[in-house]
């Protein structure tokens, strides 16, 4: 008896999960760089998963193949527009970024490294804030908008020179207070339909959420270009379309909470190669 | 008048004679349908690249049309015979007259 409703529920499971399993593929971009698409899990998630796994595992052959070339990859136009931007005096003090930082490639490895605790400011940074922060201390320039288009341009400008590199943020040290925020977030149901980032990211990756794939909501790929809307999105955006879809009230972009969230989220995603611009869908 | 459009091209650099090469180009451009509608409901007018043509020493090699529907930042590969040595001249037509252009030259070697 007790052979047969294994049997049967081995059946069940075959035939009413919708898997949809991550593709085994490798990414070489430009023909040169070999990604690090999956690797052993950072020590912190060893009771919960063996392996992390990439995004861009869980998309199709097309757009898969979008990415492995620059040329291919419409998120290189966003890119090219940042580089511009780099090089534009803008403020009081007549400074553009290549002022102080020179070559844009001189920023290679900063974007693999943040979120990041500052010591001065006394808080865990993004990118973009430390972007912001050059603007007004350095530049006496206005602050961009979080997520907004000129300034997700500059970030996944600062992650495509990163390409390649394994993200390692510090999740201990003074930045531990924040990351333990973003982990209590992260396993909190929020919304209507009580769900938490972990219920579909940790719980059922690789599974179908109705019509497409639940990846592990790794961010190593950020900022993503997205077919749906053609542009560059950054991780509190994505955040927050997720929450929304939870049927939550979310926090906004660039609040302490999303930080905190970024921070962890990105601490999951240690040792995957930084991917920013992406492709999804 | 459609702003921020700037064209790219990739072409090889030398090719066998006789040889097929992929060739891919994108122009940036927000190609607005003229379906859509601004805040106040008024239309927002139609802005896009119409017409795409690729010419090989003066012998066209690839004429598009395009219409409303082809979305934002045009993206088209092609394969091209290459019967000799020579230049590769491509064309972008905007719905507002301008016209892009691009040329690469490419060697047999």
């Amino acid at each position: 008896m007790r052979r047969i409703t294994s049997a049967l529920m081995a059946t069940l499971i075959t035939t009413t999960g919708a898997f949809a399993e991550p593709v085994d593929d490798t990414l070489i971009l430009n023909e040169e760089t070999e990604m690090v698409m999956r690797t052993a899990a950072p020590e912190h998630l060893s009771e919960v998963m063996d392996e992390v796994m990439s995004g861009w595992l869980f998309r199709g052959t097309e757009t898969r193949a979008m990415q492995s070339d620059d040329f291919d990859n419409p998120g290189m136009i966003f890119v090219e527009q940042a580089q511009e931007v780099w090089n534009v005096a803008d403020g009081t003090e007549g400074k553009s970024c290549a002022s102080c930082h020179n070559d844009m490639d001189s920023m290679a490895g900063v974007k693999a490294t943040y979120p990041k605790w500052n010591e001065a400011a006394g808080e865990v940074r993004t990118l973009q804030m430390q972007v912001n922060d050059c603007r007004t201390e350095r530049m006496g320039a206005e602050a961009w908008k979080y997520d907004s288009g000129v300034a997700i341009n500059m970030e996944a400008a600062l992650a495509s020179v990163s390409r390649g590199m394994p993200v390692n943020v510090a999740i201990d040290g003074p930045a531990q207070s924040a990351w333990e925020l973003g982990k209590e977030l992260y396993y909190t149901r929020t919304g209507q339909l009580e769900l938490s980032c972990a219920n579909c990211h940790e719980d059922n990756y690789g599974m179908m959420i109705r019509a497409d794939h639940l990846s592990q909501g790794q961010i190593n790929g950020f900022p993503v270009y997205r077919l749906k809307n053609t542009k560059l999105n950054g991780s509190h955006s994505r955040f927050k379309g997720c929450i929304r879809d939870t049927r939550a009230e979310t926090y906004s972009a660039g609040s302490p909470e999303f930080v905190a969230l970024e921070l962890y989220v990105a601490s999951r995603g240690n040792g995957l190669s930084v991917e920013g611009p992406s492709i999804r869908n | 008048m459609a702003s921020g459009v700037k064209p790219r091209v990739k072409v090889p650099k030398t090719a066998a004679v006789g040889e097929a090469v992929t060739i891919k180009t994108l122009i940036s451009h927000p190609m607005e349908s003229g379906q859509r509608k601004d805040k106040d409901g008024n239309t927002i007018p139609r802005s896009i690249i119409n017409r795409f043509t690729c010419d090989f020493n003066g012998e066209n090699v690839l004429d598009v049309k395009m219409e409303p529907a082809i979305s934002t930042n045009p993206f088209f590969e092609f394969e091209a015979t290459v019967p000799e040595a020579g230049e590769f001249k491509f064309t972008w037509y905007d719905d507002d007259g301008s016209v892009y252009e691009e040329t690469k030259t490419i060697t047999i070697g």
